[in-house]
C-alpha cells in the first residue's frame, strides 16, 4: 500500500490489518507518555484546502504520536490563495522532502491527481463528494469495537448520500468487510445509479431502524433546501431525522454513529446525540489511532 | 503560407478506396483522372501507391481560439493542424475573445485564414451578442460580410431560451443560413463535470445527464419544423439523441447532426483516472451510447463527423478535474479515429467517409468548392491517406499549438500523407509544407 485514496482499493485483508494495527496503537493513547519513536525523522504534510480543524487535528496528533515532523499547509494565507496550482504546490512539497501528504480538497479526485505528481504517499483526507477513507476506516473500527464484529452487521446510512464522501467510502469498505449496508434517504439525495451499488436502498427510515445494528446519520446541509432537494428542514427532519422515539425502535444493542459535525435538530435530535448509544466521541478518539495505523502502514514504520 | 507551384501528378491513388488511378492537378483544378496518365512537362509526381484518395476534409466545428487565446491556438497554427489532418476547410467557432458576433471579428478571422493559406477558414457567427443568450447578434451583417457567414452558433453555450432560438432559426432563412445548436439544458447541467451515471456516482462528480442534451434537441427539432428552417445539432453524444434525430428526420424536419471522433471511440470509464485530458463538453458517455452513435453515423441519422477541436494550454489540464478546461484537440486524429471506429468495423466505406467528412459538412455549411467529387474539372482539394501505417499518438508531435489529445498513447491505424488545397500541397510526405 503506497497511497490511501479510496477504500475501494483495500482488500479485506488489508482493511483488517489497518483495523488491527489501530487497535494495537490505541494502547499508546492510554499511556502517560503518548508517543512512539516509529516515524522519527519522517515528514508528514497536512495539505488542507478546506477548513476542517477536527480532521486536521486528528491527523496532526496521529503523526506526532508516531514522532513524525508535521507541517500544516493550509490553503488560506499561503501561496495557494495567490493562485498557485495544486501541481506546483505538490512539486514544492516534494522538493521539501515530504514523505507523506495528507490532503483535504473540495474537488473530487484531488488526491488522485496529487498522487501523480509526488513520490511520497498520499493520504486522502476527504476529496469533494468522492471519498473520505480514514473516516470509513475509523467508523468500521468503532463498529467492531462496540459490537464485536463486522461480518454480517446490518448498517443503515441515513441522509445526504448524493453529496457524501463518507457514504461512498463506507459502502465500499463495509461491503469488503462483510457488512450489509442500507442507504436511507429521500430519492433526491441518492445518486441516480444507486441501484448498481453493492447495498440496499430504502426511502423509509422507520422500516429500516428495527433491522439495523448500526444507524449512521449524515449531516444534511440546510442549503440543500434551496436547491429543492427537499421541501423544508422540518419535513426532512420529520421523515429522516433520528429522535428519541425512533431511537426507541432500534434494537437494544444498536448504536448511533455520526461523522460530525452534527446538525442538532436537523438529522439528529439532541437527546439522541447525547445518549450513551451515540458513538460520536468514541469515533473521534478512534480516529487518532486509526490515522496512526494508516501513517504507520504507508510509511513502513518499524 | 505554402508555395503555390506547378502541376502535380498523383500516381496510383485509390479514389474512395477504389481501383488505383492517376490524378493530374493544375491551376487549382483536377485536370485529368484515370489510369497511366502522361506527366506534363514540369509536373511534380507524387507516388500514392496504396493510398486512399478522398476529397479534402471539411470540419464544421473547430475552435481556432484567435482572437483572444493565442496561447492555445492561432488561426495559423490551427489551420496547419487542419491541413495535417487532411482538412481543406474548417469552420472557426465563435467563442473567441472578443466573440465573433460582429462583421468585424468574422472578417478578421477569415482574413487570418487567407493569410495562413493552409485551408479555407470559414468563420461561424455567434447567434447572440457576446454568447449571452439575450439578444440576436447582427447575423445579417456577418452573412453579408466578406466572410459570407452561413453557420451561426453560440457553441460552448446553449441557446436555451426557446423564443430566442425560434427567432434565430427564422432569421437565418433569409440567407440560407443554419443555426448550429450546442444542446445543453443549463439548469439540468449546473456544475456538471461528466456523464451522469455509474461512473459519476462512484467518483462523486456532478453529473451531466443525457436528458439535458436530448430535451433541447427534441425542442429544437420541433421548433425548426414549425418555422420551416434548417437546424444543425453539434456534437451529438447520446443514444437518446440519435433516436430523437432519427424520429425528427422521419417526420420531415430539416435537421442535420454531427458526432465527434472522441464520442465515437471513448467512454466515461476513462474519467476514473481523474485525468482532465478526458474532460470535454458534452462529456464522454457510455459504451452503449458509442455504439448508437456509430450506428447513427452509418445509417445517416448523423450526417457528419466534426472534430470540436478544442485546444487548451497545458496548465488548463494539469489541475484537479473540477477546475480543468473542457475540450480536446482532434483535427490531426479525426480521420484515423473514423477509420478505426467506422471503416475497420465495416460500418462505413471510404465513399461513406468522404460523404460524412467532406461532402455533407460542405453542404451544411454552404461551402463552395469543397466536398466535391474527385473528377475532372473539380477544385483540386484532395487528401491522400495511408490506412495501413499505424501511428502512436503523441500530442507533442502535433502541429496544433496545444497537446490535449485524449488519444495520447493509443495507436491509430493510419495517417495522412498529403493534402492539396486547390492543387497546392499543404502537406506532402506527411510533412506540413
Amino acid at each position: 500500500m503506497r497511497h490511501l485514496l479510496s477504500t475501494g482499493d483495500l482488500s479485506r485483508d488489508e482493511a483488517t490489518l489497518v483495523l488491527d494495527t489501530a487497535a494495537e496503537l490505541a494502547q499508546v493513547g492510554d499511556r502517560s507518555v503518548k508517543k512512539l519513536p516509529t516515524l522519527r525523522g519522517r515528514t508528514v504534510v497536512n495539505l488542507f484546502y478546506e477548513d476542517s480543524t477536527r480532521t486536521r487535528t486528528s491527523f496532526e496528533l496521529a503523526a506526532k504520536r508516531l514522532s513524525a515532523d508535521v507541517i500544516n499547509f493550509s490553503a488560506k494565507g499561503s501561496s495557494v490563495s495567490k493562485g498557485e496550482s495544486l501541481k506546483d504546490t505538490a512539486l514544492t512539497l516534494q522538493a521539501m522532502g515530504a514523505d507523506a501528504v495528507v490532503i483535504r480538497h473540495s474537488a473530487s479526485g484531488a488526491a488522485h491527481r496529487l498522487a501523480t505528481w509526488v513520490d511520497g504517499s498520499v493520504l486522502n483526507a476527504g476529496d469533494g463528494t468522492h471519498e473520505h477513507p480514514t473516516q470509513a476506516l475509523l467508523d468500521a473500527y468503532t463498529m467492531r469495537e462496540r459490537l464485536g464484529r463486522l461480518d454480517g452487521l446490518r448498517v443503515a446510512v441515513v441522509g445526504d448520500i448524493l453529496h457524501s464522501r463518507v457514504a461512498r467510502s463506507n459502502v465500499l469498505l463495509l461491503t469488503t468487510l462483510g457488512a450489509h449496508v442500507t442507504l436511507v434517504a429521500p430519492p433526491t439525495l441518492l445518486p441516480v445509479s444507486v441501484d448498481t451499488w453493492t447495498c440496499e436502498v430504502s426511502y423509509d427510515l422507520d422500516d429500516v431502524l428495527p433491522k439495523s445494528d448500526v444507524v449512521m446519520m449524515l449531516r444534511v446541509q440546510a442549503e440543500r433546501m434551496r436547491d429543492s432537494f427537499f421541501p423544508s428542514v422540518r419535513e426532512y427532519s420529520r421523515n429522516y431525522g433520528l429522535d428519541g422515539a425512533r431511537l426507541a425502535r432500534m434494537p437494544e444493542h444498536a448504536i448511533v454513529m455520526h461523522p460530525g459535525p452534527m446538525v442538532r435538530g436537523m438529522e439528529i435530535a439532541a437527546e439522541v446525540a447525547d445518549s450513551p448509544r451515540c458513538t460520536v466521541t468514541a469515533q473521534v478518539a478512534n480516529g487518532v489511532s486509526l490515522r496512526m495505523a494508516v501513517l504507520y502502514l504507508l510509511l513502513g514504520g518499524s | 503560407m505554402p508555395d503555390t507551384n506547378g502541376p502535380h501528378l498523383i500516381r496510383g491513388a485509390r479514389p474512395l478506396g477504389g481501383d488505383p488511378v492517376d490524378i493530374l492537378m493544375a491551376d487549382g483544378l483536377i485536370t485529368a483522372i484515370g489510369p497511366d496518365l502522361e506527366a506534363p512537362e514540369g509536373a511534380e509526381t507524387v507516388d500514392a501507391t496504396g493510398l486512399v484518395a478522398l476529397p479534402g476534409l471539411v470540419d464544421l466545428h473547430t475552435h481556432l481560439r484567435e482572437p483572444g487565446r493565442e496561447d492555445a491556438e492561432t488561426v495559423a497554427s490551427g489551420s496547419r493542424s487542419a491541413a495535417a489532418g487532411g482538412y481543406t476547410a474548417v469552420h472557426a467557432m465563435a467563442n473567441t475573445d472578443p466573440v465573433a458576433d460582429t462583421a468585424g471579428v468574422v472578417e478578421q478571422v477569415w482574413r487570418l485564414g487567407r493569410e495562413a493559406g493552409y485551408c479555407d477558414v470559414r468563420p461561424v457567427g455567434a447567434v447572440t451578442v457576446g454568447l449571452a443568450g439575450e439578444r440576436l447578434a447582427e447575423i445579417g451583417a456577418m452573412a453579408e460580410s466578406a466572410a459570407r457567414v452561413r453557420v451561426f452558433s453560440d457553441d460552448g453555450i446553449c441557446v436555451s431560451d426557446a423564443l430566442l432560438m425560434r427567432r434565430a432559426l427564422e432569421y437565418v432563412k433569409a440567407f440560407d443560413g443554419v443555426v448550429a445548436q450546442h444542446a445543453q439544458e443549463p439548469r439540468l447541467t449546473q456544475g456538471a463535470q461528466m456523464n451522469e451515471g455509474r461512473v459519476s456516482d462512484r467518483l462523486g462528480l456532478p453529473g451531466w445527464p443525457a436528458v439535458a442534451e436530448e430535451a433541447i434537441i427534441a425542442r429544437d427539432c420541433l421548433l425548426a419544423q414549425h418555422v420551416g428552417s434548417r437546424l444543425h445539432v453539434c456534437h451529438v453524444s447520446t443514444k437518446g439523441s440519435v433516436d430523437i434525430i432519427r424520429w425528427a428526420k422521419a417526420r420531415g424536419c430539416d435537421v442535420t447532426a454531427e458526432v465527434t471522433p472522441h464520442h465515437l471511440l471513448l467512454t466515461d470509464e476513462l474519467v476514473e483516472s481523474y485525468d482532465p485530458i478526458y474532460k470535454v463538453n458534452p462529456p464522454l458517455r457510455t459504451a452503449e451510447d458509442v455504439e448508437a452513435l456509430r450506428e447513427g453515423l452509418a445509417d445517416g441519422t448523423i450526417d457528419i463527423v466534426a472534430t470540436d477541436h478544442a485546444p487548451h494550454p497545458r496548465e488548463a489540464k494539469e489541475t484537479e478535474w473540477s477546475t480543468a478546461a473542457m475540450g480536446m484537440v482532434g483535427l490531426e486524429t479525426a480521420l484515423a479515429v473514423v477509420q478505426r471506429t467506422m471503416v475497420d468495423t465495416g460500418l462505413l466505406t471510404w465513399a461513406g467517409v468522404a460523404d460524412r467528412m467532406s461532402a455533407a459538412p460542405a453542404r451544411i455549411g454552404r461551402v463552395g468548392g469543397h466536398g466535391r467529387e474527385l473528377a475532372e474539372g473539380e477544385p483540386a482539394n484532395v487528401v491522400l491517406y495511408d490506412p495501413a501505417d499505424p501511428v502512436a499518438v503523441d500530442g507533442a508531435a502535433m502541429a496544433t499549438k496545444s497537446s490535449n489529445t485524449p488519444f495520447r498513447g493509443m495507436t491509430l491505424p493510419g495517417r495522412v500523407r498529403a493534402t492539396f488545397l486547390r492543387g497546392t500541397p499543404t502537406v506532402l510526405e506527411g510533412k506540413i509544407k
